[in-house]
């Protein structure tokens, strides 16, 4: 680790909105004076105590944080060595933790003064709580979302409609999370006076990788006063899985000076990291480009033209990560580490028996690479994996996996 | 004198309005792309703008986007789009090329190999979409030191705060997109368009040349009228993309540049 360049490691990003080589703001010039107005309001309400009361308000009493840090007994029996935690964001109001991020957003688009939201999502947990706070603010809400993610999130699409909100299945390119952010762009540069962009990962134009990440922080603070509480120390390794990162950013932020603690990011392997390219693996699969506003590690041909990830999991299905991620990466602060569907499988149904949780595709990746490592770690190894969405919507894409005909 | 600055020259003394036409480099496919090119400056085109196709082109309407992906699904790359410039500058020395696009597949390139690679080409000019002046040290510089126009989008956003920013490493012309949009979209308004025309010549003093929204050779007199030139780029693409046969695609092409032509 390149200890000696950096007195912190969570200094970034830069004015330039860089982490390192990183990041940056690669949009359009219609784009770039909201981008400008975002981050100077962003800025001013960082430092502003009346913003985060009201976030702290709802953070308790409408998302129902802070989010319990559990111990997972039998599931570190079962796999006989480190202690292992789950912190427990599926329990949040609308079943992951995209709606700690969406919170802030949308207060941060109502002291703008912009009524029109727009949002991306892929497996429809960011558009469901992007209609959900739209709903509790009235602001009127458009989620685009990837016409083959539709078909394959069905009970998400009602949820949204449900709530209020137009889902504009997108056509354009191939149909999934990356084409469904090329529309909301094409969007917000259409509807450029009345509308924000509610962006649900840690990429995009800076500011959004920083202030994402921010809002998502509350994760790892929890993490650091529940396990102080639980140990009486800090945990000695943070595992959470990775499409664009913003739950491992939330957890892993915090923690980012204690070089004690090992930091590891689990991408979606699919059907394996290799020349196929049939994963989701950019960091351990792609290399540095220019994508959707920021300069990070892209799955891309020799050619410079994005490829479509690959993964059973629709939340981690998108060919980049946050420009932060690929920055920590690059200087060894973290690792990066790739799961397969298969495997991602077998934890999902592992930890149904043995902890009586249905979690989400996305963090069984993170929880399959737990039951990797930790049977080889002592048993006083404090563990600390991310559990950021419960599994109800992704019952139908397992049932299908596992043979189980789900007609009712 | 780069060959844009002395095309404007050569327009400017004719008394004659910039028609820039638009098409996707490989669209349909590498030959008939090829055909195109090499007959829009009979066609009356004084600027050859040529898209390098990109998997998401997040600035762009469903016409050029289908144009991309025909492009590539056709085998079109850099090198290939290249190779149009090189063989159109074996029979046409004096037309400025200007390669628009996206930064990715520049900058997997490599900056410093494409930029000497396009120069060899005989391409003039560079428009990418996502690279604002914040980006500048990216490719904006090294273009202009390299001995390249680097043409700058100025939008119905860019206030007069912000224009000097934009104009600052500018060259060759300002680009103003007409409208707060994507590409093929809404029309370009002759109204709106002429006093942001006036503001941004006033601060920069260079040629502009208006796009986005510009359908027809009625809309392109218009607009001509009011700016130093038009772009025309989603409506040729929509002949190209419907199959249209090379003839008749420039003498289309050949309908807006006399539109422009007689502003």
């Amino acid at each position: 680790m390149a200890e000696d360049l950096f007195n912190s490691f969570m200094s970034g990003p830069d004015e330039q909105g860089r982490f390192g080589q990183f990041g940056g703001r690669f949009v359009s010039e219609t784009l770039m004076p909201l981008i400008l107005d975002l981050e100077a309001e962003y800025e001013k309400a960082k430092t502003d105590p009346t913003f985060w009361a009201e976030m702290d308000d709802l953070w308790a009493n409408y998302v129902g944080r802070p989010s319990p840090l559990y111990h997972a007994e039998r599931l570190t029996r079962h796999l006989g060595g480190a202690k292992i935690y789950m912190k427990r964001d599926e329990l949040n109001h609308t079943g992951a933790h995209k709606i700690n991020n969406v919170l802030g957003q949308i207060i941060l688009a109502r002291r703008m003064g912009k009524t029109r939201i727009i949002a991306e999502t892929g497996a429809g947990q960011h558009g469901v709580a992007t209609a959900t706070v739209c709903a509790k603010f009235g602001l009127k809400c458009i989620v685009y979302m990837g016409a083959h993610d539709v078909e394959r999130q069905a009970p998400n699409v009602f949820r949204m409609r449900l709530l209020g909100a137009t889902v504009i299945p997108v056509t354009s390119g191939r149909g999934t999370l990356k084409d469904a952010m090329n529309d909301a762009l094409r969007d917000w540069v259409t509807n450029v006076r009345d509308t924000f962009y509610c962006i649900g990962t840690v990429a995009g134009p800076h500011p959004y990788p920083a202030m994402v990440r921010d809002f998502q922080s509350i994760i790892g603070k929890e993490v650091r006063e529940q396990m102080a509480a639980a140990e009486g120390r800090l945990p000695d390794t943070l595992v959470a899985a990775i499409g664009g990162g913003s739950n491992a950013m939330g957890l892993f932020y915090p923690f980012l000076d204690d070089k004690d603690v090992r930091i590891i990011g689990v991408e979606a392997g699919g059907k394996g990291v290799n020349a196929k390219m049939e994963h989701c693996a950019s960091l351990t699969g792609g290399r540095p480009g220019v994508l959707h506003g920021n300069r990070t590690y892209l799955l891309q041909d020799d050619d410079g033209q994005i490829l479509e990830g690959f993964s059973i999991s629709a939340g981690l299905d998108y060919p980049g990560i946050g420009p932060e991620h690929s920055w920590l990466h690059d200087v060894g602060r973290a690792e990066y580490v790739a799961i397969t569907d298969v495997e991602a499988l077998e934890a999902f149904q592992l930890c149904c028996l043995q902890e009586g949780i249905i979690p989400a595709l996305e963090p069984s990746h993170a929880l399959a690479h737990v039951m990797k490592i930790a049977p080889k770690l002592p048993k006083d190894h404090l563990i600390c994996m991310n559990m950021c969405g419960r599994g109800d919507k992704d019952i139908f894409t397992v049932a299908r996996h596992l043979g189980f005909d789900m007609k009712i | 004198m780069s060959r844009i600055d002395a095309k404007f020259a050569e327009l400017r003394q004719d008394g004659k309005k910039a028609f820039v036409a638009y098409v996707m480099a490989g669209d349909p496919d590498f030959d008939t792309s090829l055909a195109i090119v090499r007959g829009l400056p009979a066609a009356g085109v004084d600027i050859i703008e040529l898209g390098m196709p990109f998997t998401d082109p997040m600035a762009d309407g469903p016409t050029i986007q289908l144009a991309g992906q025909r492009a590539l699904e056709a085998g079109q790359t850099l090198e290939k789009t290249l190779q149009i410039v090189r063989e159109l500058r074996q029979q046409d020395s004096t037309t400025p090329v200007v390669m628009m696009g996206y930064y990715n597949p520049i900058f997997s390139r490599g900056v410093d190999r494409f930029l000497s690679d396009a120069k060899a080409a005989g391409v003039d000019g560079l428009i990418v979409v996502d690279l604002p002046p914040e980006e500048d040290a990216e490719l904006c510089i090294p273009a202009q030191a390299a001995g390249m126009n680097f043409i700058r989008l100025a939008t119905p956003t860019t206030d007069d705060r912000r224009l000097p920013k934009v104009l600052q490493n500018t060259s060759g012309f300002v680009y103003y997109v007409s409208i707060t949009g994507i590409t093929g979209a809404a029309n370009a308004e002759a109204g709106d368009v002429g006093p942001e025309v006036a503001r941004i010549k006033a601060a920069s003093g260079l040629p502009v040349v208006v796009g986005f929204g510009i359908k027809t050779p009625e809309a392109a007199q218009t607009i001509a009228n009011v700016a130093d030139g038009v772009v025309v780029g989603s409506a040729i693409v929509e002949r190209i993309g419907k199959g249209a046969p090379v003839a008749e695609v420039l003498a289309f092409v050949r309908s807006l540049a006399d539109g422009a032509h007689r502003a």
